[in-house]
């Protein structure tokens, strides 16, 4: 099977007043069909870069990038990827339901479709009944559940979220990486998860992605050994905890040398 | 409860300011007329009166202050006499008569909404020009800031000559000219909102692969408007303004601006005083409606 992303020798280099910042330096990825991968790492490790070469929103300066076997931007165009940032980002002035209206509206979705697809994704994220509320009416979480719902939302089977759940506290963040990992298995998407967190990463992912800064470079990838059945118990399991361990002892020896 | 108070406690300060400041404003006057009528004032010498200032003059004639009120052309009229002018040629005059407030008033708000529009119009479409094009930013930009740094007082009656001659007069110069005020505002305004949405906005309607026009009309319109009515509150007061200087220098026969002139030519400060009143209040409520249309569309959009 072919992969969904594949990243070789991958480069990015921001020229700044200081002089270059090479957010990236050869990076080299495959992500596979159905996978859930973590990106973790201090910040400035160019975790949050990467994804956002992927979605096509940066530009690498060398090496080679593909995404469903295009070009990020082709891919982009072609709506390869749904993707959910730090902060929920809904608009004031719509409703939850007609802000997971707006990729539909915009993609040229019919009126019929687009009230089908809002109703199935607010299920899917368990905000049935809410559609018609402002977003102000809603908890940050729920906000950024509905922000998923949005993502969602059309036919993509990428999925890009950059530190989703940063903002929310503990309890709340507990909840929605259970929900996440529900809905992962219900709609078999590839997903991309970048974040600060070694529980959660250990938590969600089939492999985790350690990273380091400066320049931002991957330092280990770690396949997971759990199973893709995980109740919140999981993270007090032997494997777990092993895991969780050597992610960490990745992240030690990224900055052992700086 | 308290709120109003304050507001009251605000309004009576200033009307007794003013009637305070109307003695020796008109004291002057007051003791020629009281002079002529037999009365004995002091000083008695016309000359040595004129060397005085005002406030000795009332503290020496005690008895001439109630009429500093009351004189038909005072320096300052009172704001009692103010408000009789202004009852007289709102309410009690027949709105068709060429002394009827309501009639001069109409005159210059027809303007004023008609240079509104334009001015909004032209506003609006310079602001998406501007946050579209970087040329437009870079051109249009410098000059709209220019174009409020000369004095419209000075440009007024170069439009009105320039449109003149090529024969345009009537409503269309003074609404220009309102117009020339207020497209500015709407001008920063509107920049100013249509570039809220921050990046993390545009960056999703990019993974969306939207194009211009939907981010437009889905993100950048609709963020902008709590700043298109801050604008728009400020443009039409300026638009009103436009249109009274508009006015003076065609020596015109009707509007506010023609009152003001008429009056100043004639001596008639009640007059002055009531037209400039009746454009307060005739901003006051522009802008309040502008307030309550502010109010029902955002809370439509969810907003307020």
């Amino acid at each position: 099977m072919s992969s969904v992303v594949s990243a070789r020798g991958l480069n990015l280099t921001f020229q700044t007043s200081d002089g270059p910042v090479h957010a990236l330096k050869n990076v080299n990825l495959e992500i596979e069909k159905g996978d859930f991968v973590s990106f973790i790492g201090p910040s400035g490790c160019g975790k949050t870069t990467f994804l956002r070469c992927i979605a096509a929103l940066e530009q690498p300066t060398g090496g080679s990038l593909s995404v469903n076997g295009m070009t990020p931007d082709e891919a982009r165009r072609n709506r390869a990827y749904g993707y959910v940032f730090q902060a929920a980002g809904l608009y004031p002035w719509r409703t939850i339901a007609r802000n997971i209206k707006l990729p539909l509206e915009i993609m040229g979705y019919t009126r019929e479709e687009q009230e089908d697809r809002v109703r199935k994704v607010l299920d899917l994220v368990d905000l049935a009944g809410f559609g018609g509320k402002y977003p102000w009416q809603l908890s940050g979480g729920m906000q950024q559940r509905a922000s998923i719902a949005r993502a969602l939302a059309f036919d993509a089977d990428i999925l890009l979220m950059d530190e989703p759940f940063g903002a929310l506290d503990e309890i709340v963040r507990d909840h929605l990486n259970e929900q996440l990992l529900a809905l992962w298995a219900r709609t078999g998407k590839t997903i991309g998860f970048v974040t600060h967190s070694i529980p959660e990463a250990v938590y969600l992912s089939t492999r985790i992605v350690v990273m380091s800064p400066r320049p931002g470079r991957i330092t280990d990838v770690i396949e997971s050994p759990l199973p893709r059945e995980r109740p919140l118990g999981i993270r007090d399991s032997k494997a777990f905890i092993e895991v969780a361990h050597r992610v960490r002892e990745g992240l030690r020896a990224g900055h052992s040398d700086d | 409860m308290r709120q109003v108070l304050a507001v009251l406690a605000v309004v009576a300060a200033i009307v007794g300011l003013w009637y305070l400041a109307c003695i020796p404003m008109n004291m002057q006057g007051v003791l020629v007329e009281a002079e002529r009528a037999g009365a004995q004032v002091s000083p008695p010498e016309a000359a040595a009166r004129r060397e005085m200032g005002g406030v000795s003059l009332a503290l020496r004639n005690g008895f001439a202050i109630p009429a500093t009120w009351a004189q038909e052309r005072p320096r300052l009229p009172a704001p009692h006499q103010v408000a009789v002018e202004l009852w007289e040629t709102t309410i009690d005059k027949k709105i068709t008569s060429k002394r009827s407030l309501v009639y001069h008033g109409w005159v210059t708000l027809s303007a004023t909404l008609l240079g509104f529009a334009i001015g909004t119009g032209l506003g609006v479409l310079l602001a998406v020009g501007i946050v579209h094009s970087r040329v437009m930013d870079m051109s249009v930009m410098p000059w709209a800031i220019v174009s409020q740094t000369i004095p419209i007082i000075a440009l007024a009656p170069m439009i009105i000559v320039v449109l003149y001659s090529v024969g345009v007069q009537g409503i269309i110069p003074k609404a220009v000219i309102s117009a020339y005020l207020s497209f500015f505002s709407v001008v920063v305004g509107m920049v100013k909102g249509l570039r809220s949405p921050d990046a993390m906005q545009l960056d999703l309607l990019r993974t969306y692969n939207a194009s211009k026009g939907q981010t437009f009309w889905k993100l950048r319109l609709p963020a902008s408007m709590p700043y298109l009515f801050a604008s728009l509150k400020i443009g039409i007061a300026a638009s009103l303004v436009g249109a009274i200087v508009g006015e003076l220098p065609t020596g015109a026969v009707a509007g506010l601006g023609a009152r003001l002139l008429a009056g100043s030519y004639y001596g008639q400060t009640v007059q002055i005083w009531s037209a400039l009143f009746g454009a307060a209040i005739l901003a006051a409520c522009l802008v309040g409606l502008l307030g309550l249309i502010e109010k029902m569309v955002l809370k439509r959009m969810g907003m307020a």
